[in-house]
């Protein structure tokens, strides 16, 4: 980004454009123009300015704006997003998400692997809900294939999601506390999360980017004294909310920062395919896990909690009496989980039993056949969608009958949700616009795949 | 897969777009001549000719309370030799694909567009939902398909000034060399 650095009259610019022809040529200079001259949004400004480093040109007198970019290193923006503001003082006028940092061609990538081997491409999406990509993939490819699972593979599915929502939720609040000052609040939500994702890789065997969940079930079954494992972390993340709650929730400097700042309202939310804590926080109980139950939500008993304000505090509060929800779910999950296989036995779709190998060529051919090239799906499309932590997560998918997909989309929530981030910061001020990109809680990862 | 279950998929896929059980989908086949409506896993899916597709989505955003259009893809179906179409859509290279939610009727109804190779450009949606913005770059930036009356035509992933769409089918996946800026010298 060498050539960002521009000044340039608005007032004469068609003039000018007459004059300098060259000037035009240079895409710097037609992005500035999409920057500042949009019809009715045209500003009464002198002089516009992009600033990436360099020598700053002196403002002078009053209603001049300033283009400064935040990010993509900013350690607010939680990885590589850079936001284009245009401040007038401290106040953002308007604003404009900039990515495609961490772009990696995952899309692509997916229609050259396998759908064996595509949930290890799915799950880096969004890596701090990983499970979440995978089931999403598992679901849309099991459609396809028209398979019914065994009631403990949907049992496990759930209670895993539902761990990784507790992480990633406690994730938020640490980013958030750090993006907001309160550090103290940084350490506690990492303390808590480590502890969740330690029983993960206890039960998929990697903290993060699992592969657990694989068409036609999950990849292990649960370890011995899984129970108590889990009862305790429930107790100990439940705990840690109480605390969260005590420290952050009526606390004066908290409530100054937060309430009122970034305020969405539920129609504008909803227009702009916003979904998950943020459609919620804006009075709208709006949740696939019970609108749209998928697995086995509709046989455990817990509660959308919803607010009424749209704003920081109210998106920081769902979040974090999600996760008592969450451990409600998971609680009884531990109680009502059925016996049962934790895959389908189909050969097709899911390996025979390590056992089984060395006593059976059929089951070794099976095996060898599957990790090398596949299995096929029957040609055809579907759509799934599940509640992720960010909101809904979908997958399209379109097998054209062979052992890999013809096209596998992802629909990221925080890809749609970071569109909400500019209309709330309009007329903020710069740190609430970091508070503002904070509980949008967007995870790069996913927006740029 | 045998030579036998695809011929079935044939069969059932051409002769399973008679039964119209969905009221919204029949409400825009009502409408608008041309399209068929389709039923994919459960999911109902309505094929739509090109140019009535801002007109579709205003009737599902103004008559049937589709409140979000929560995802706009493209697909690429150069290289599927064995295609699978409803019988009655005259299928072209792209796709473009829409899905759309009503929260309040607790609806989802999927609108499928042909896109021609030699033509590739739909109109724009962002008038009426304005979160297809991102999205509509992506397909844009991806597969190469231009969405008419978009306020930002851009690429949004790729650098501006990439070479090609790397989503279409003819393109290889690492054609492009990665080339690493201050090299390290060969030891």
């Amino acid at each position: 980004m060498t050539t960002e650095f521009e000044t340039t009259a608005d007032e004469t610019t068609a003039d000018e454009t007459k004059a300098r022809p060259d000037l035009m040529a240079n895409p710097a200079y037609e992005r500035l123009e999409r920057q500042t001259d949009e019809g009715t949004q045209k500003l009464t400004v002198e002089h516009e300015l992009v600033v990436t480093g360099g020598p700053w040109p002196e403002l002078e007198g009053e209603g001049q704006t300033m283009i400064v970019n935040m990010g993509p290193q900013h350690p607010s923006t939680h990885g590589v997003l850079r936001v284009m503001m245009e401040l007038d003082g401290e106040t953002v006028v308007r604003s404009k998400p900039i990515i495609g940092y961490l772009h990696t061609g995952m899309e692509k990538t997916g229609e050259e692997l396998t759908y064996v081997q595509g949930g290890t491409n799915v799950t880096r999406m969004d890596y701090a809900s990983p499970l979440s990509n995978e089931l999403v993939f598992a679901i849309a490819v099991e459609q396809l294939l028209e398979l019914e699972l065994p009631e403990r593979a949907t049992w496990i599915r759930m209670l895993m999601v539902e761990l990784n929502r507790v992480s990633s939720h406690l994730l938020f609040q640490a980013t958030n506390g750090m993006d907001l000052g309160a550090v103290s609040m940084m350490i506690y939500g990492w303390r808590e999360r480590e502890e969740v994702l330690r029983l993960l890789e206890k039960i998929t065997g990697l903290r993060m980017n699992h592969n657990y969940i694989r068409p036609g079930g999950v990849a292990a079954d649960l370890p011995d004294g899984w129970q108590a494992d889990v009862l305790e972390i429930c107790d100990l993340v439940e705990a840690g909310v109480a605390e969260y709650d005590a420290l952050l929730s009526d606390n004066p400097i908290w409530l100054e920062r937060t309430v009122g700042v970034g305020v969405m309202k539920t129609e504008q939310a909803l227009a702009l395919g916003v979904s998950g804590p943020l459609l919620r926080s804006t009075g709208f109980p709006w949740d696939l896990r019970k609108a749209q139950p998928y697995l086995a939500y509709d046989q455990v008993d817990f509660d959308v909690i919803y607010t009424e304000n749209g704003d920081v505090f109210d998106r920081f509060r769902i979040r974090l009496y999600e996760i008592l929800e969450s451990t409600k779910i998971i609680r009884q999950c531990v109680e009502m989980m059925p016996t049962g296989d934790y895959r389908i036995q189909d050969r097709k779709v899911t390996p025979p039993p390590r056992a089984r190998i060395d006593e059976s060529m059929e089951a070794l051919i099976h095996h060898f056949k599957l990790f090398t090239e596949g299995f096929k799906v029957p040609a055809g499309e579907t759509y799934a969608a599940v509640e992720s932590p960010r909101g809904e997560i979908g997958c399209y998918l379109v097998s054209d009958g062979t052992g890999k997909p013809c096209r596998m989309h992802v629909r990221g929530p925080s890809f749609y949700n970071l569109q909400s981030m500019s209309p709330m910061m309009e007329g903020a001020m710069v740190a609430d616009a970091v508070a503002v990109i904070s509980t949008v809680d967007p995870i790069m990862g996913e927006v740029d795949r | 897969m045998s030579d036998e279950t695809t011929d079935d998929i044939l069969d059932t896929a051409e002769t399973a777009t008679a039964v119209i059980d969905d009221d919204i989908a029949a409400a825009l086949l009502e409408r608008f001549a041309g399209s068929v409506f389709h039923r994919s896993h459960g999911q109902p899916v309505v094929y739509l000719p090109r140019d009535q597709w801002f007109a579709a989505a205003q009737t599902l955003r103004d008559d049937q309370d589709m409140a979000s259009c929560m995802d706009i893809t493209a697909v690429d179906h150069l290289t599927n030799v064995e295609r699978v179409v409803p019988a009655g859509v005259d299928a072209e290279r792209f796709e473009v694909v829409a899905n759309f939610l009503s929260q309040r009727r607790n609806r989802r109804i999927r609108v499928i567009a042909q896109v021609p190779e030699n033509d590739t450009t739909i109109a724009s949606l962002v008038p009426l939902y304005i979160g297809v913005d991102f999205a509509e770059r992506e397909v844009y930036d991806l597969m190469g398909i231009a969405f008419d009356g978009h306020p930002d035509m851009t690429r949004i992933l790729l650098p501006e000034g990439w070479d090609g769409h790397p989503l279409r089918k003819d393109a290889a996946s690492a054609r492009v060399p990665v080339t690493f800026k201050e090299d390290p010298t060969p030891r």
